[in-house]
C-alpha cells in the first residue's frame, strides 16, 4: 500500500479523534448557548437573521471574559459548534479541489440555489400533512432532494441542448431560485406563519447553533471527508483524465455523480451554518486558494482542508466575540483572505514566486545574449578559441552587430557591471570582459553552439534556422544536457574538450 | 381574479425591465459570462452599502454609483484573478462574487444602526410596492422604460461590434475594433442594467432575465436578430403570464391541497419561473423539429451520418 494514498485520511482521522477526546472530556458543562447564562448581550443572537436589527445598539468590544470564554472553549456547546464548522470548512475544501480540477466549481453556486425550493415545498408539504415543519431531517430532506434535481437539470441541458455550460448553471440557479422565492412567499402566508426559521437557511447562524445541530453538522461534515479520503485515488483519476479512466474501465458517470453528490451534501450541510448564499464559498475559496501551493494533489487537498477549516474557526470565534458580525460572512472573508496571501506568496504559483522565477529567467537570457555577443565579437576579430578576449569592445559596433536598441545595450552593460562579468570602468570607451567574465563567456557560446550542431547533426533542423531554435532553447538548456551533449558529439569531433567549438553556421567550418 | 391598475403598472413595468435586461444578457451568453449576471447581483452588495456609508442618503445617483463600481469591480477582479493567477474562470468569479457578497454583508451590519438596507429586498424586490406610488405612471415604470430605450439604442448602434467581438474576438480586434473594451462596455452596461432593475424588481428575476430568454431563443435560431427580437418576446411574455400567475396559482395550488386561502405571491419570482417554461418549452420544440428534419431526411435516428443510406 503507498503512502500517500492513506496519509489524508489517516491524517484527518487523527485529528478528528483528538478533538472528539477533548469534546467529551466535559461534557457537563453548560450546554446552549455559546455566551454563558450571565451573558448580558447574548440575545443579540450571533447569527440572527439580518435586515431586522436596525435598533440594535452600536459596536460593543467584548469583554475579557468573552475572550477567555471562547478561546479557552470551555462551553461544551463552544466545543461542538468549533469543531463542527472546522470539520465543514475542511469537508468543503476537499469536495472543492475536486469540484474546481474539473472546472466545476460554480456548479455548486447552482446547487445551493437549488436547496431553497427543497426547504420551502418540504416546509408546506410537511405542514400540510399535520407535522412540524421546522423538523430539521425534513428540511433537509427537501434541500437535497431538489439540489439534486437541480443538478440533474445542469446535466441534462448540458447534455441534450447546445446551450453552453455557464448558460445552463445560470438557466438552472435563477429559475429554481425563481420556485423557490415564489413558495417562500406562500410559506409565510401559511397560519403557522413566520419563516424565522427558514431564514437562517439563507444566511446562517454558525455561533448559535444548538448542540444537536453543531453535532449532525460534525458527523455529516466528517462522512463526507471520509468518502473523499477513500475514493482519493477514484477521484484523481477522473479530474486528470477522464477519458483514461472510461477506457480503463472506470464507471467514469457514476464517479461524476458521487462528486456531485458529495457537493450536494457539503451545500445541504452548510446551509445551517454559513447560509445557502455562502456556502458556495466554503466550496471554492479554499480549494482556489490551495492550488497556488502545490501541483499534487495530495497537498492541495490538504491545504484546501486546513484553509477551510482555519476558516470556520476564524469565522465562529469572531461571530462569537463580535454577536453582530454574521458567522457565514466572516467565515467567507477568513477564506478570502487566505486566498489573496496564496494568490500572492504561493510557493507554487503564486504572483511573487512566478514574477522571481520570470526575472531570473530574463537576467539568465540578458546575460547570456551579453556574453556571447562580446566573445563572438572577439572571436570575429581573430582571438582564437583559446585566446584572451582582452579587446576592448566598440558599443556602438556591438549594438549595429546584434540589432540591439540602445535601451536594450545599456540594460545589458549594467547587468554585466552588477555582476561583475564586465571590467568596472567598461562603458563608452569599450567592454572588457573581467576574468570570471571570460570563463562565463566561453561556456555560454560552448553550450549555444553544442546545442546548434546538435540540431544540424541529430535533429535535421535546416542550417538557416539553427541559430533562432538554439537561441530559444540554449537558455534552458542545464549542465547535465550539454554534458551528454558533449559526450554524444565527442567521437565526431575528437579533442573538442574544453574548448569553444567553432561556428557551425560559419560556411567552411568542419561542422556545417 | 381582480384585475386592477396596479396588476396593469407591475405587468407594463416588469415587461420592460425584462427585455431591458435581455438585450445585454444576449451578449454576455454569447460571450459565455452568463453567470457574471449572477456575479454581479451578488457584488453590488458592497457597493450599495459603501454608497450609503460614504453620502448618508439613499439617492438614486449614489446607490447606483456604488453598484456600477462594484459591478465593474466585479469583472475586473475576476479578469486580475484568472490572468494573474491562473485561476479557472468559473472559480475565480466565484471568489470574487463571494468575497465582495461577504464583505457587503459585514459592511451592512456594522452599520445597521443607521443603515436601512435589508439585503432580503435586494434579493427579493418588491415590485409590488415599487408601483404605489402616487403619480399617473410610477417612477419605476418611467425608469425602466428609460433603461430598455438606451440599452436598445446601445445594441442598435453596436450591433456589429457586439456581433463581431461575441462570435470572433480575434478578428474583432485583426479588424480594429478593440474587443476587449467592447466587452468592458457590455460588463458595465449590464451593470447598470442590474443595478436599476434590483431597485424594483430584485436580483432573481435580473439573473433569470439576463439568462434565460436568449438561451430559450438560441434553441430557435441560429441567426443573431431573429435571437435578439424572440427574447424580447419571451421576456415580455414572461412578465405578462408571470404576474398572472403570482396572483392566481396560489389561490388554485391552496384550494387543491385544503391550505386555506393563499394570497399572490412574487410576481417577479414567478416572471423568473415562467421564463424557465418558456425555455422548456423551445427545448421541446427544438427537439421535435431535429426530429422531423430526420425523418424527413430519410435518416434513421440514433445512427452516425456516415451510417446513414441516403
Amino acid at each position: 500500500m503507498k503512502l500517500p494514498r492513506l496519509t489524508l485520511p489517516l491524517l484527518l482521522l487523527a485529528a478528528v479523534l483528538v478533538l472528539f477526546g477533548w469534546m467529551f472530556s466535559g461534557r457537563e458543562s453548560h450546554v446552549g448557548h455559546v455566551h454563558g447564562p450571565g451573558d448580558d448581550h447574548a440575545h443579540a443572537g450571533p447569527g440572527r437573521p439580518i435586515g431586522k436589527s436596525i435598533t440594535d445598539t452600536g459596536f460593543a468590544w467584548p469583554s475579557a471574559d468573552d475572550f477567555h470564554r471562547t478561546f479557552t472553549l470551555r462551553d461544551y456547546n463552544t466545543r461542538v459548534i468549533f469543531a463542527g464548522v472546522s470539520v465543514l470548512g475542511a469537508a468543503g475544501g476537499l469536495v472543492g479541489t475536486f469540484l474546481l480540477l474539473r472546472k466545476r466549481s460554480l456548479l455548486s453556486d447552482t446547487v445551493s440555489h437549488c436547496t431553497m425550493p427543497g426547504i420551502a415545498l418540504a416546509f408546506i408539504v410537511a405542514e400540510a400533512a399535520g407535522l412540524s415543519g421546522r423538523s430539521l431531517p425534513v428540511l433537509l430532506t427537501g434541500a437535497v432532494v431538489t439540489g439534486v434535481l437541480g443538478m440533474l437539470a445542469v446535466a441534462a441541458i448540458r447534455a441534450r441542448t447546445r446551450v453552453k455550460d455557464d448558460a445552463a448553471l445560470a438557466i438552472v440557479l435563477s429559475v429554481f431560485f425563481g420556485v423557490g422565492i415564489a413558495l417562500m412567499v406562500i410559506v409565510q402566508q401559511l397560519p403557522s406563519g413566520n419563516v424565522a426559521g427558514l431564514s437562517h437557511f439563507i444566511y446562517g447562524k454558525a455561533a448559535s447553533m444548538t448542540g444537536s445541530d453543531a453535532r449532525f453538522i460534525l458527523y455529516a461534515s466528517l462522512v463526507v471527508a471520509l468518502v473523499c479520503g477513500a475514493l482519493f485515488k477514484e477521484l484523481k483519476l477522473l479530474c486528470f483524465d477522464g477519458d483514461f479512466a472510461r477506457a480503463q474501465g472506470w464507471p467514469v458517470t457514476a464517479l461524476d455523480l458521487t462528486l456531485m453528490g458529495l457537493v450536494v451534501a457539503v451545500t445541504v450541510i452548510g446551509l445551517q451554518a454559513v447560509g445557502l448564499l455562502l456556502v458556495v464559498a466554503l466550496l471554492i475559496i479554499p480549494s482556489a486558494a490551495a492550488r497556488f501551493w502545490s501541483h499534487r494533489l495530495g497537498v492541495t487537498l490538504l491545504v484546501a482542508a486546513l484553509v477551510g477549516a482555519g476558516s470556520g474557526l476564524v469565522g465562529v470565534a469572531v461571530s462569537a466575540l463580535f454577536p453582530r458580525l454574521p458567522a457565514g460572512a466572516v467565515i467567507v472573508l477568513a477564506a478570502t483572505a487566505c486566498f489573496a496571501f496564496s494568490f500572492l506568496f504561493g510557493a507554487e504559483r503564486g504572483l511573487l514566486v512566478r514574477m522571481l522565477a520570470r526575472r531570473a529567467i530574463t537576467r539568465r537570457v540578458r546575460r547570456q545574449h551579453l556574453l556571447r555577443a562580446l566573445y563572438e565579437h572577439c572571436e570575429a576579430r581573430g582571438d582564437s578559441p583559446r585566446g584572451l578576449l582582452n579587446r576592448a569592445v566598440n558599443l556602438g559596433e556591438l549594438q549595429a552587430a546584434n540589432h540591439w536598441s540602445s535601451g536594450y545595450l545599456a540594460s545589458l552593460v549594467r547587468l554585466g557591471l552588477t555582476e561583475e562579468l564586465l571590467l568596472p570602468g567598461s562603458g563608452d570607451a569599450g567592454l572588457r570582459l573581467s576574468a570570471r567574465g571570460k570563463i562565463a563567456a566561453r561556456k555560454a557560446t560552448r553550450n549555444h553552439r553544442l546545442w546548434e550542431i546538435y540540431l544540424l547533426q541529430y535533429a535535421d533542423v535546416a542550417p538557416r534556422h539553427i541559430h533562432h531554435n538554439a537561441d530559444e532553447i540554449e537558455h534552458v538548456v542545464d549542465a547535465t544536457i550539454v554534458n551528454e551533449l558533449e559526450e554524444l558529439l565527442a567521437a565526431r569531433h575528437a579533442g573538442l574538450g574544453l574548448a569553444v567549438p567553432a561556428d557551425p553556421e560559419t560556411p567552411g567550418n568542419p561542422t556545417s | 381574479m381582480n384585475w386592477t391598475s396596479f396588476d396593469t403598472w407591475i405587468v407594463v413595468t416588469g415587461a420592460l425591465i425584462c427585455m431591458a435586461c435581455v438585450l445585454p444578457g444576449a451578449f454576455l451568453m454569447l460571450n459565455r459570462q452568463s453567470m457574471l449576471g449572477d456575479g454581479i447581483s451578488h457584488a453590488v452588495l458592497p457597493g450599495l452599502a459603501a454608497a450609503f456609508l460614504l453620502t448618508n442618503s439613499r439617492d438614486l445617483l449614489p446607490m447606483l454609483a456604488g453598484a456600477v463600481v462594484a459591478g465593474v469591480l466585479t469583472a475586473a477582479i475576476t479578469q486580475a484573478v484568472q490572468r494573474y493567477g491562473q485561476v479557472e474562470g468559473g472559480a475565480a468569479l466565484g471568489v470574487t462574487f463571494c468575497s465582495l457578497f461577504a464583505l457587503g454583508l459585514i459592511l451592512i451590519r456594522v452599520a445597521a444602526d443607521r443603515v436601512d438596507l435589508d439585503p432580503d429586498c435586494v434579493l427579493y424586490g418588491s415590485i409590488e410596492i415599487a408601483v404605489l406610488d402616487v403619480s399617473a405612471v410610477p417612477r419605476v415604470t418611467l425608469l425602466s422604460a428609460g433603461v430598455l430605450a438606451v440599452n436598445l439604442l446601445l445594441a442598435a448602434v453596436f450591433y456589429k461590434e457586439l456581433r463581431l467581438s461575441a462570435f470572433d474576438p480575434a478578428l474583432a480586434t485583426a479588424l480594429g475594433f478593440n474587443a476587449g473594451a467592447i466587452r468592458l462596455g457590455l460588463t458595465v452596461v449590464a451593470s447598470i442594467t442590474t443595478v436599476l432593475a434590483f431597485e424594483s424588481v430584485g436580483s432573481i428575476l435580473v439573473i433569470a432575465m439576463l439568462v434565460v430568454p436568449p438561451a430559450a431563443a438560441s434553441l430557435l435560431t441560429r441567426r443573431l436578430h431573429v435571437l435578439l427580437g424572440l427574447s424580447l418576446l419571451f421576456a415580455g411574455l414572461s412578465a405578462i403570464l408571470g404576474h398572472v400567475g403570482a396572483i392566481t396559482l396560489p389561490p388554485l395550488i391552496g384550494g387543491w391541497f385544503g391550505m386555506g386561502n393563499l394570497g399572490a405571491t412574487s410576481s417577479a419570482a414567478m416572471m423568473a419561473v415562467t421564463a424557465g417554461g418558456f425555455f422548456l418549452l423551445s427545448w421541446m420544440i427544438a427537439a421535435l423539429v431535429r426530429r422531423r428534419e430526420r425523418i424527413q431526411a430519410g435518416r434513421r435516428p440514433g445512427l452516425p451520418a456516415d451510417l446513414q443510406t441516403p
